[in-house]
């Protein structure tokens, strides 16, 4: 009997001290606090290219947060983990939108996350600008909070495969990594390939990592002109690599997961004279972008990874839209801050931004690069071979 | 269809999916063993494997680093880092069964399953964050040896590395060293013995944890050389690596006959070649309804359906005599 | 138990209290879900433990949600857990048949309303759909019994197999489920494949509850049903039969239990509670798509049926509880925290934690902690938090 009472006591005990302890914990924040949250998987598979949207968008916030804190605001980044997954996503967001000092969103890497974090983003108008989501009905549902700086899986399967036809391939054949991204572009591929009268071999799916030989080795005895790869560069280098050993003779592209120091780092030589497409510039075009590899390198200890160059436009593009709204010293609200957004005009790393009324880029540059060299170092000197400067599907098309 | 493409191709499709049998054997020997001494599924073995290839990769990079991979002969730099990644493996292995699993020997079936995936949870993450020290990344990438690159293109449509040599080699020399062991050392009747009946055994003077313990390190050294081999011959690995091959070689082990060891060999090799088939095949044959991305569940459902006519798996069951 | 009562209410009011004046206090919220806990298992009369719940999840918990809708998703999420693992706990616990291969249930339910609720529908029918959402609740049941079918259906073949053989065919079943998700997208359209299925359609709330209040207290109805449904099953006549299969089948069938029939049953029973919350969870997120039915999910389950107690109905609640917060709220809490600290620029011992390197993020070791806490767990304490009496006097 005392046993039972003396453990109840402790346990209401430490119930009332937990209560107790918030007091303490710096969660009231004073008045003028700005907060820009990312959303990205930190944790998991995909966790490096998350990390990487975080660090981009937290490089921008410490680079530019300059005039905000003139105007007499605390600025901070929050960067949330979604585990690329739908639910843990919608779960974030519901968090997100509770803290009130948060005025915009960088994310999310998932197109499949996106769009039911989106709907609750919706719900009090935050603005969300997406680095990387690349599918088009993140955008096609015309939210007024909703904007990306990347490009859009339709288009950019188009680019590719205007390019190939370029290259006189009368054959493809296209693999995929099974995720929204990679399939989404590897089907815009495909059905363009097809329209423009190329020969499509084969459309394969696989959500294999590492042993890509029994896939291989149809394609090989096919002999294909060109092999596009829709997906990420952690699947695309070990699945080059191993078609060049294995003698496949086909030329590569990809999509713009491709576009990483790390695929040159893993596939080595196999990829050099690759094709790859991308909204985002190469940092030799853009001086802007070769400046920002090497702050990140400074500050971070390694090269950006894909989508970081975007997050970090993204996240300033958020802070400029806060300026504008910020109007005497007031944080602003978040319809004003996501007004704001859709009126930036922002001559960013990767290009110049501007959104349209679907909160797509209006004009956004699509690059095709090939892989010059093996050296993950010189990843950002691959030739810019063509470029497109392209309106994304207008507003009308549903 | 295709039939001389079809054909044609055969052979090359065969030989890649021996190797992968191969790989897949020698994991599925990790959860044999173990299950057949204690009737317990080793569910971080997966774990266990991918640690003996990033133990692999580090000692090839830090050669790398050093210069010294193109200076020293390839045949000692395989045989180094095969025996390195064997042994962490190894050790790696006893430890867990010391700490995580002979504390619940007695409990019900179900408790040290869970310790088991516990385990296998935690050393994911152990291995991510280690490495994210090191090396702040956790993908790494083996260093290629241009040696084992070259290939031999035995007649035109198939063709064969070095390094797929080296698999099948170094595969089969364990298999056969391990074969010896299990059967004509004194050590292997004694494994046997415990297999069979742990309190007859060890009224027979046999000191049955350590027997329990040199066991999960034979098994956790297989599984190691296979994480090496898979590295060398995949290039690419990363913490979460394990986890599928891991499940595909306990389903080979279960198909072979769950605790039996030539079984767990024939369930490896005859897994390797059902995914190897259809993943080159299926979309082949089905003009392109279903691909190589089904071939994974190909491989459950063949699973199922020998379960379903031999219960016991293809070789029968060899653990402690039920009554 | 004077003492008990007065503790139990001091706790609920403090904590709520606490959860309104600080509302994004993470210990706030688990500081009350802590005071709900200790009014369950006071010593308390029964009249003050059932209105003190009462008041806690019917009347407090809404009001929280006005104050920060997270927590009531958090509560939601939590429901859908308990649910799932009562169901798992017919098959595991009460049956020990042992079904690595849960979560395929729920993706079933979860695709069973998500199909002909949203366009997706018209890929396979050429028309007609989206169904009127009303017809949500008609599908609650249209899940639980094509759920509850494919239970059957797992249970069919495994049959013969015992131990572990049943748990690699269970959790090959899982898996072939999520394949089967991720690509039945050709030749014909079912599911869309990896892209998933968007906007899946939701009933009218009645009273004009905002969304994430009505989902609660429809998760907190299924639940309770769920609950009551258990204790029924538990002392029956079929009941008894799966502990006795549970603890020697030949045994049991010496004894006249009929095997077949019984086995089928616990699959297809565990099955149907997936099935149903499959539904509710698809109209809940409006999208869904097989990333969210992986085999991590499966063991998630399966460790809190095991964590709380298994064949326990307060262990499973209580085990879905404790595992969905760690998730979902403690370790996002604590990395947030930390994070926080950072910002703030606070010093530990004259080390700045904003020179802290990015890998020490906590909220990226959540399976790292996981796997400690079970490995812990069953070696300190296997019968679960708060098991089954007979289990207790089992593993003493």
């Amino acid at each position: 009997m005392r046993n039972s009472i003396t453990r109840s006591v402790v346990g209401v005990l430490v119930v009332l001290a937990l209560a107790a302890v918030p007091a303490g914990a710096p969660i009231a924040q004073g008045k003028g606090t700005i907060k820009i949250a990312s959303q990205s998987p930190l944790s998991g598979g995909q966790a490096a290219l998350g990390e990487g949207i975080k660090l981009g968008a937290q490089l921008a916030v410490e680079k530019f947060k300059g005039p905000l804190e003139k105007m007499g605001f605390k600025v901070e980044f929050v960067p949330y983990d979604d585990q690329a997954k739908p639910d843990v996503g919608v779960s974030n967001s519901k968090n997100i939108i509770a803290d009130k000092d948060i005025l915009a969103i960088i994310g999310h890497l998932n197109s499949g996350v996106a769009i039911p974090s989106s709907e609750v983003y919706k719900e009090v108008s935050l603005a969300m600008i997406s680095p990387a989501n690349t599918n088009p009905t993140v955008t096609d549902r015309k939210y007024t909070n909703v904007n990306r700086v990347c490009g859009r899986d339709d288009v950019q399967g188009v680019v590719g495969s205007e390019f190939a036809k370029s290259l006189n391939a009368k054959t493809v054949y296209v693999i995929h990594d099974k995720t929204p991204y990679g399939q989404g572009v590897a089907e815009f591929f495909r059905d363009d390939a097809k329209k423009k009268g190329l020969n499509v071999l084969g459309f394969e799916g696989t959500e294999e990592k590492s042993n890509f030989d029994p896939i291989i080795t149809p394609i090989r005895a096919r002999n294909p002109d060109l092999i596009y790869f829709g997906g990420i560069y952690d699947q695309g280098a070990p699945f080059f690599k191993q078609a060049r050993e294995k003698g496949v003779k086909s030329k590569f592209m990809g999509p713009d997961g491709m576009d990483s120091s790390d695929l040159a780092k893993i596939a080595g030589k196999n990829v050099v004279g690759m094709y790859y497409t991308s909204a985002a510039g190469p940092a030799s075009a853009l001086p802007k972008a070769k400046q920002f590899v090497e702050d990140f390198k400074k500050k971070f200890g390694k090269n950006p990874e894909p989508y970081a160059a975007e997050a970090y436009d993204a996240a300033t593009v958020a802070l400029k839209a806060i300026e504008a709204a910020a109007k005497g010293g007031k944080a602003p609200s978040r319809e004003d801050v996501a007004v704001a957004v859709r009126k930036v005009k922002l001559s960013g790393i990767t290009g110049d931004i501007e959104f349209d009324a679907k909160g797509d880029r209006k004009k956004a540059l699509y690059f095709v690069l090939q892989v010059d060299s093996d050296d993950p170092q010189k990843w950002g000197d691959n030739k810019i071979v063509k470029q497109l400067a392209i309106a994304p599907p207008s507003a009308s098309k549903n | 269809m295709d039939l001389p493409l079809l054909l044609g191709i055969l052979p090359q499709v065969l030989l890649d999916g021996l190797i992968l049998g191969f790989m897949y054997a020698l994991i599925a020997l990790g959860y044999t063993m173990v299950y057949g001494v204690l009737e317990f599924i080793n569910f971080a073995h997966s774990e266990i494997f991918i640690v003996g290839a990033f133990v692999g990769v580090e000692i090839m990079l830090g050669l790398k680093g050093a210069g010294m991979l193109d200076r020293l002969p390839w045949p000692l730099v395989l045989v180094l880092v095969l025996l390195a990644g064997m042994a962490a493996s190894g050790l790696l292995a006893v430890t867990v069964e010391r700490v995580a699993y002979r504390p619940l020997r007695h409990a019900p079936r179900l408790i040290p399953l869970i310790s088991a995936i516990g385990i296998s949870f935690f050393l994911q993450d152990a291995i991510r964050l280690f490495e994210s020290l090191w090396r702040n990344a956790f993908n790494l990438v083996y260093p290629t040896m241009d040696v084992l690159n070259v290939r031999f293109e035995l007649t035109q449509t198939i063709d064969v590395s070095v390094k797929s040599l080296v698999v099948i080699v170094a595969a089969l020399a364990m298999l056969g060293v391990l074969h010896v062991l299990v059967n004509r050392t004194k050590i292997g009747t004694a494994i046997r013995a415990v297999a069979e009946d742990q309190a007859a055994a060890s009224l027979m003077g046999i000191n049955v944890n350590r027997i329990i313990s040199l066991t999960f390190l034979i098994g956790g050294a297989m599984g190691g050389a296979a994480g090496v081999l898979f590295g060398v011959q995949y290039g690419l690995i990363n913490p979460y690596t394990g986890f599928i091959p891991g499940l595909k070689a306990f389903t080979a082990a279960v198909l072979g006959g769950i605790g039996n060891i030539p079984g767990a060999m024939l369930g490896g090799l005859v897994l390797g070649l059902l995914e190897a088939l259809a993943a080159s095949y299926l979309s082949l044959l089905t003009g392109g309804a279903f691909g190589a991305e089904y071939k994974d569940i190909f491989a459950f459902s063949v699973l199922i359906v020998i379960l379903i006519f031999r219960p016991k798996g293809l070789l029968g069951e060899v653990i402690r005599g039920r009554a | 138990m004077m003492l008990h009562s007065a503790l139990a209410i001091a706790a609920v009011a403090v904590s709520s209290t606490a959860v309104a004046t600080f509302p994004r206090s993470v210990l706030a919220f688990l500081a009350f879900q802590g005071a709900v806990l200790f009014v369950y298992l006071a010593r308390v009369s029964r009249w003050l433990r059932v209105g003190l719940l009462g008041l806690a999840l019917l009347v407090l918990m809404p009001l929280i949600g006005a104050y920060n809708g997270y927590y009531l998703e958090v509560a939601t999420q939590v429901g859908i857990f308990v649910a799932l693992a009562l169901g798992l706990n017919i098959v595991v616990g009460l049956a020990g048949l042992l079904d690595l291969g849960y979560v395929a249930f729920f993706a079933v339910g979860a695709y069973a309303w998500a199909i002909p609720g949203s366009p997706q529908g018209n890929e396979i029918f050429g028309g007609g759909f989206p169904l009127p959402p009303s017809m949500f609740y008609l599908f609650l049941l249209v899940g639980l019994l094509v759920a509850a079918g494919a239970g059957i259906l797992l249970g069919l073949p495994v049959l013969r197999l015992h131990g572990d053989y049943l748990a690699i065919v269970t959790l090959g079943f899982g898996e072939v489920i999520r394949v089967l998700a991720n690509n039945l997208d050709k030749p014909i359209n079912f599911t869309n494949g990896p892209k998933g299925i968007t906007p899946i359609g939701r009933p009218p709330a009645p009273f004009g509850l905002p969304y994430g209040e009505y989902f609660y207290f429809l998760v907190l109805l299924i639940v309770a049903v769920v609950i009551v449904v258990n204790r029924r099953l538990e002392d029956s006549h079929i009941g008894r039969a799966w502990e006795a299969i549970r603890e020697d089948e030949v045994a049991a069938q010496a004894m006249g239990v009929p095997l077949v029939r019984a086995k089928l049953l616990a699959f297809a029973c565990g099955a149907s509670f997936a099935g149903v919350m499959g539904v509710v969870f698809s109209a809940k997120q409006l999208f869904i798509n097989p990333e969210s039915f992986t085999f991590l999910e499966s063991i998630g389950v399966l460790s809190m049926v095991i964590l709380g107690g298994m064949g326990s109905i307060p262990g499973a609640v209580l085990g879905a509880m404790a595992v969905t917060v760690l998730n979902l709220q403690v370790l996002k809490g604590f990395s947030l925290w930390l994070n926080e600290l950072k910002n703030a620029g606070v010093t530990i011992l004259g080390f700045n934690l904003a020179d802290l390197p990015t890998q020490f993020e906590p909220a990226k070791y959540e399976r790292m902690i996981f796997g400690i806490i079970l490995v812990l767990m069953m070696i300190f304490r296997p019968q679960g938090i708060l098991p089954a009496r007979r289990r207790q006097r089992e593993l003493r």
